[in-house]
C-alpha cells in the first residue's frame, strides 16, 4: 500500500541467493551428534578461527565485524561491530554476556543452536572477549532450559580442559573466564539491563539507558551483551573476512539469518536462509505453504513483539531494513486514519526482531490470538512502570472480553488508547513489545475485532 | 526449623562464589540449589540462602518472589510445563494442557504430589508445538490422544528439575 505521509524508497532489489543451495554457517552441524563434544568439533574443524584470531590485533577482529555487516540476531539488529566500539578503550575489567534467555514467542533458535554447537558458541565468545578485551564472562541461559544448561556446563568444563578457556589461551596472554549463569524463568531478563540486574543477583528489572551497558554494565564495568546466534558468527568472520561475511547479504545487513517458522504451515521448523528471501518465499516454498491448503491471514514476521503483515504485504524480503522501511508494508495506525508515531515523524511498519514467524491461517480467530499475545505480556510486565504494569494488565482484560464475545461498544478505541499510552512511556522495550502488535493487529484486522462486538442497540435481533 | 544444604550443594555454591566479584550473583543458583535440596522455598529455605550468602532476607525474598521457576509450596517430582502461548495455541496447546487436566484431575498450578501441571510461556520450541518441557525432556508435536503415554514415561523415567542444578 501506498503510504502518503513519509514515502521512503525501498532497498535496491540484489540478485536473490538461491535458499536451497546458500551457505549453512551457523546450522552446518545440526543433527551432528559428533560436533557437540570438543573432540569432534576440532575434528570438523573447531577452535581453528580462535587460532587465527589470537594472531590478529584485538582491534582488528572488531573491524572485521564492523566490515561484516554482522547484526544483532536477538531482535533489535543493531550494528554487532558499532556496538563493540562503544566500550571506552581505557577501561580496566570489560566482560561480555551472552544473553541466551531466548523467550520471544515464536522463537526457537538459540535453544537448538546450544544443544547442536554449543562449541561453536564457545569458540565465539573466546575470540569476541579477545576483541573486547574481556576476562570474566559469562552466558545467561533461560531457566527452563534444563537440557542446554547441562550441555553447556559439560562444553565449557570440556573447553577448560583443552585450554580454551581460562589464562594464557593457546599459549597467548589471553585470558577468558567463562561461567554458564541460569536464570530462572522472566521474559523480561532477555532485555539486556534486566539480564545484567538479574545476573547481580536482582529482581529481573530494566534499568535507564543511559548509560548503556558499553559504559556501564555488569558489576558497574563496561559490558557487551550479545545474542547467541550474534556470537556464534563470529568465528566465520574472522575465518573468512568480514568482506566475505558482508556479501552474503543485502545491502546493510550482512550473513545469513535463522527463521524459526511456527504456526499454520505445513513444515514449521528453523532455517538459516538468506536475507534476500521474500515472506512469501519462506512461507511457500521452504514451509511447503499454509496448511490444509489455506491461505495466510496474517503473518508476524519477528516475534509476538512485532507489528502483522496482511497476506498481500509477504513479497518483501525479510531483511532487517526491509520490514522497516518497505512501502509495501503499510504502517501501523494509533486509530483509523491516523499514523503512529515512532519517533521524529517516523512509521512503525515492521521489524525482523527475532527471526520468529508466526503464520496464522485463513480460518484463525485474530482477536484470540491477540488476546493471548496481550496476557504474555500482562504476566511478563515486571511492574516497574506503571504504564507497562497497568497498561498490559488492561490490554488483557479488555482483550479478553472482546475474544470471548463480551465486549463493549467502544473497546476498540479503549485498546487503541492503552497501548497509545503504553508506547514509548517506558523504562523498557516490553512496553512497546504489547503496544505494538496490539495497534498493529488493529490497523490490518480491525473488522475482525468489530466481527467480535456486540450488535449495535436496535439492530440486534 | 533451621535448615542446611547438603555439603555436595555448598559446594558447589563455594566453587560458584569463586566466578564473581560479589555473593549477589549466586542467589539464583543457591535458591535452585535450595528448593531442589528441600522441595520448595519455604521461608526457612530463604532463611538458608540469605545466611549462606550474608544477603538480607528481603533481598532474597524479593528475588525469589519475582522469578516464576521458584516455587513458595510443595511440588510433583515431575513439573510438565505445557506451552500455551501463540505457537502451541494456533495448533491445539490448550486442548493439550485441558487433556492433562482431565486426566491428571489437577488445574494448572496444582499438584497431584506426582505430577505438576504448569500453564508455561513460550518454551523456545515454537517449530514442533504444542510442546511441553519436563525437566532435561521435551515433548514435541503433542496430541491430547499422546497424554498417558507421556504420563507413563515420566512415571518410569521421572525428570525433576534438580536434575541438572
Amino acid at each position: 500500500m501506498a503510504d502518503a505521509v513519509t514515502p521512503e524508497a525501498a532497498p535496491p532489489p540484489p540478485p536473490p541467493p538461491d535458499w536451497r543451495t546458500s551457505p549453512k554457517l551457523v546450522t552446518a552441524r545440526f543433527g551432528s551428534e559428533e560436533a557437540k563434544t570438543l573432540a569432534g568439533y576440532e575434528k570438523q574443524g573447531g577452535y581453528q578461527a580462535l587460532r587465527k584470531a589470537l594472531g590478529m590485533k584485538p582491534e582488528d577482529i572488531t573491524a572485521e565485524v564492523k566490515a561484516s555487516n554482522l547484526r544483532g540476531r536477538g531482535g533489535a539488529g543493531f550494528a554487532t561491530g558499532v556496538k563493540w566500539g562503544f566500550v571506552p578503550k581505557d577501561a580496566q575489567e570489560v566482560h561480555l554476556v551472552v544473553n541466551a534467555d531466548e523467550s520471544e514467542p515464536g522463537t526457537c533458535k538459540d535453544r537448538e543452536l546450544m544443544y547442536w554447537d554449543p562449541h561453536l558458541l564457545i569458540e565465539g565468545i573466546v575470540i569476541a572477549a579477545y576483541a573486547l578485551r574481556a576476562r570474566h564472562n559469562y552466558i545467561y541461559i533461560r531457566g527452563e532450559m534444563m537440557r542446554e544448561y547441562a550441555v553447556l556446563v559439560k562444553a565449557v568444563e570440556e573447553a577448560y580442559a583443552r585450554g580454551y578457556l581460562g589464562k594464557n589461551i593457546l599459549g597467548s596472554a589471553h585470558e577468558c573466564q567463562l561461567t554458564v549463569h541460569r536464570g530462572a524463568g522472566a521474559y523480561i531478563c532477555g532485555e539486556e539491563t534486566a539480564l545484567l540486574n538479574s545476573l547481580e543477583g536482582k529482581r529481573g528489572q530494566p534499568r535507564l539507558k543511559p548509560p548503556f551497558p558499553a559504559i556501564k554494565g555488569l558489576f558497574n564495568d563496561p559490558t557487551i551483551v550479545n545474542n547467541v546466534e550474534t556470537i556464534m558468527n563470529v568465528p566465520f568472520i574472522v575465518d573468512k573476512g568480514g568482506a566475505w561475511f558482508a556479501a552474503l547479504g543485502p545491502g546493510r545487513s550482512g550473513g545469513t539469518r535463522i527463521v524459526c517458522v511456527s504456526g499454520h504451515v505445513n513444515k514449521p521448523g528453523v532455517f538459516e536462509l538468506p536475507m534476500t528471501i521474500t515472506m512469501r518465499q519462506i512461507i511457500d516454498e521452504v514451509c511447503g505453504g499454509v496448511w490444509k491448503g489455506r491461505k495466510a491471514k496474517a503473518v508476524i514476521p519477528g516475534g509476538v513483539s512485532m507489528p502483522p503483515l496482511l497476506e498481500s504485504e509477504l513479497d518483501v524480503p525479510s531483511e532487517f531494513d526491509a520490514l522497516q522501511t518497505d512501502p509495501r508494508i503499510h504502517p501501523v495506525e494509533v486509530r483509523p486514519g491516523q499514523l503512529f508515531d515512532l519517533g521524529g515523524g517516523r512509521n512503525l511498519r515492521t521489524m525482523a526482531g527475532s527471526g520468529g514467524i508466526v503464520v496464522l491461517d485463513d480460518q484463525a480467530d485474530i482477536p484470540m490470538a491477540i488476546w493471548r499475545i496481550m496476557k504474555f505480556f500482562a504476566h511478563e510486565s515486571c511492574g516497574q512502570c506503571t504504564p507497562c504494569r497497568e497498561g498490559t494488565g488492561w490490554l488483557e482484560k479488555v482483550s479478553r472480553r472482546v475474544a470471548f464475545g463480551a465486549g463493549k461498544p467502544g473497546d476498540l478505541d479503549l485498546l487503541s488508547s492503552i497501548a497509545h499510552g503504553i508506547a514509548g512511556n517506558t523504562i523498557c522495550a516490553l512496553g512497546d513489545a504489547a503496544a505494538w502488535p496490539m495497534l498493529g493487529f488493529l490497523t490490518k484486522f480491525r473488522a475482525d475485532f468489530e466481527a467480535k462486538l456486540p450488535q449495535r442497540a436496535g439492530v440486534a435481533a | 526449623m533451621s535448615l542446611e544444604f547438603s555439603a555436595d550443594a555448598q559446594k558447589k555454591i563455594t566453587a560458584l562464589r569463586e566466578r564473581y566479584p560479589t555473593s549477589q550473583p549466586v542467589v539464583l543458583a543457591a535458591l535452585h540449589l535450595a528448593q531442589k535440596e528441600h522441595g520448595y522455598l519455604s521461608d526457612e529455605a530463604l532463611q538458608l540462602v540469605a545466611r549462606t550468602l550474608d544477603l538480607p532476607y528481603a533481598h532474597v525474598f524479593g528475588v525469589a518472589t519475582f522469578y516464576t521457576m521458584f516455587r513458595r509450596e510443595p511440588a510433583g517430582k515431575n513439573v510438565l510445563r505445557i506451552c500455551t502461548n501463540i505457537s502451541c495455541m494456533l495448533r491445539g496447546g490448550y486442548d493439550v494442557l485441558a487433556a492433562f487436566e482431565k486426566k491428571l484431575g489437577v488445574k494448572k498450578g496444582g499438584t497431584n504430589g506426582e505430577f505438576t501441571i504448569v500453564e508455561e510461556e513460550c518454551i523456545a520450541v515454537c517449530a514442533n508445538a504444542p510442546a511441553i518441557v519436563c525437566g532435561t525432556r521435551y515433548f514435541l508435536d503433542v496430541e491430547p490422544g499422546q497424554v498417558d503415554a507421556i504420563l507413563d514415561e515420566l512415571r518410569k523415567t521421572p525428570r525433576p528439575e534438580g536434575e541438572v542444578v
